[in-house]
């Protein structure tokens, strides 16, 4: 097998922990395994060896869709101006401010 | 640890044409670099920025990963099951330490197989501190206290790190890198204060052995520095190696008065008008020998790390052809 042949690398999985009861999963890191049982076996020694978690997702780094980061200023700044999403945006009467 | 070796490259020269579209991404890098903002790994970056990047962090990887060996010498002839244990768990941190720093590599477009060629191959470089051997007991305790201690005074800033993927990594390893050192000041403290005078012997000739070329993991002095200007640019290196080194030394006396030991230097001493300890030369042709193949250890090491990976090469198929199986049938069925 040639060193260089990436046909022969264990792929890449994207690894997302629940760090307590309650609490969403995270991402916290990749790692290579050959399958999904693996994969999760590896995760749990790599992103768990002092009990950050109680629950792993591991997801094939091929399956994950992301925004483009070139079109951060098109797809995110449209929110900007949309200060009336926010409760700030409303000054009420003081004596019901706190509803 | 162990990021040293990022100054030992040969420099590379930068284009010199550039079209004014990559002109115009460039100033827009610089901004948030100097605005202290975070480059992700999808966004737009220097090449000369990437490969510095790919060079400094899969060497450090290669640092952890080298670095379990002078420690596995010692798993079957610890003194104690709780001591077995505690190097156990250390050791199993480095490879921990080597998978985060691979994966923040990775995400810069070489791939892993890449990454451990270049090792295997003797073109990408480790810590030198690795190619020492680890002749007593003493040893661990002191890679821990001295090697580990210098290691955490370079990672820290690496947190803060400009690649984010990296300061990420480096945030979770700091975090786990305190137990590595305080295990060995500990494991020394109870040579010192409950040994024989033969074990308390053999940490002062530990200390000995160890301190300079735990001196020298901080690299180069900065005249002499390859890379550092460039990346304090571009803050990927926050503090110099001389600035490290001597925060290094000033803590670790201290901590040589606590265990007891002396450190090998007659220049070692307190300068007043300075607020710092003044220490004496170090051999900066020993440093450059070691990296440059010709350590005690360099032969050693390399081919344990080759005979691994080659020793491991059918594990890795047949996992591979087991998960490719039973695709197929999972898709027949």
């Amino acid at each position: 097998m040639s060193r260089n042949d990436t046909t022969q690398e264990w792929p890449l999985w994207e690894v997302f922990v629940r760090p307590k009861a309650g609490l969403d999963h995270k991402h916290c890191g990749s790692l290579h395994a050959p399958d999904a049982p693996m994969a999760l076996q590896l995760a749990r020694e790599v992103y768990t060896r002092r009990q950050e978690g109680c629950s792993i997702w591991v997801v094939p780094s091929s399956q994950i869709t992301a925004s483009d980061p070139g079109d951060k200023d098109m797809y995110f700044d449209p929110m900007e101006d949309k200060v009336y999403r926010h409760p700030t945006f409303y000054v009420l009467p003081e004596a019901v401010d706190h509803m | 640890m162990y990021t040293q070796a990022m100054d030992t490259a040969p420099k590379e020269e930068r284009k010199a044409v550039r079209s004014l579209e990559e002109a115009e991404l460039e100033r827009r890098f610089d901004a948030k670099i100097d605005e202290g903002g975070f480059i992700e790994a999808k966004d737009w970056m220097p090449e000369h920025y990437r490969k510095t990047l790919v060079r400094q962090i899969s060497q450090h990887a290669h640092s952890e990963i080298v670095g379990m060996l002078p420690e596995a010498n010692w798993v079957t002839r610890a003194p104690t099951l709780k001591r077995k244990t505690i190097l156990l768990a250390k050791i199993q941190d480095e490879a921990g330490h080597g998978l985060y720093l691979y994966s923040a590599a990775e995400t810069l477009g070489t791939s892993r197989d890449e990454l451990l060629a270049a090792l295997h191959s003797g073109k990408a470089k480790y810590s030198s501190i690795f190619n020492y051997p680890t002749l007593t007991w003493a040893d661990v305790g002191v890679i821990g206290w001295l090697v580990d201690g210098a290691a955490i005074m370079n990672q820290v800033p690496l947190t803060r790190c400009s690649y984010a993927p990296y300061a990420r990594a480096m945030v979770r390893i700091c975090r786990e890198e305190s137990f590595h050192q305080r295990q060995g000041f500990d494991a020394l403290n109870v040579m010192m204060r409950e040994g024989t005078p033969e074990q308390r012997a053999m940490v002062q000739d530990a200390t000995n052995r160890w301190w300079w070329p735990s001196l020298m993991m901080f690299g180069p002095p900065d005249g002499e520095s390859v890379h550092g200007a460039q990346s304090a640019r571009w803050g990927i290196k926050r503090i110099s190696n001389d600035d490290l080194r001597q925060k290094f030394i000033d803590a670790t006396v201290e901590q040589a008065k606590v265990l007891g030991v002396s450190l090998p230097d007659p220049d070692l001493k307190w300068n007043e008008a300075r607020g710092h300890h003044d220490f004496g030369p170090i051999d900066w042709s020993e440093f450059w020998r070691v990296v440059g193949g010709d350590g005690p250890c360099n032969r050693e090491r390399l081919g344990a790390r080759v005979k691994a990976w080659d020793d491991g090469a059918w594990v890795r198929e047949a996992a591979l052809a087991h998960a490719r199986k039973q695709a197929t049938a999972k898709e027949a069925a």
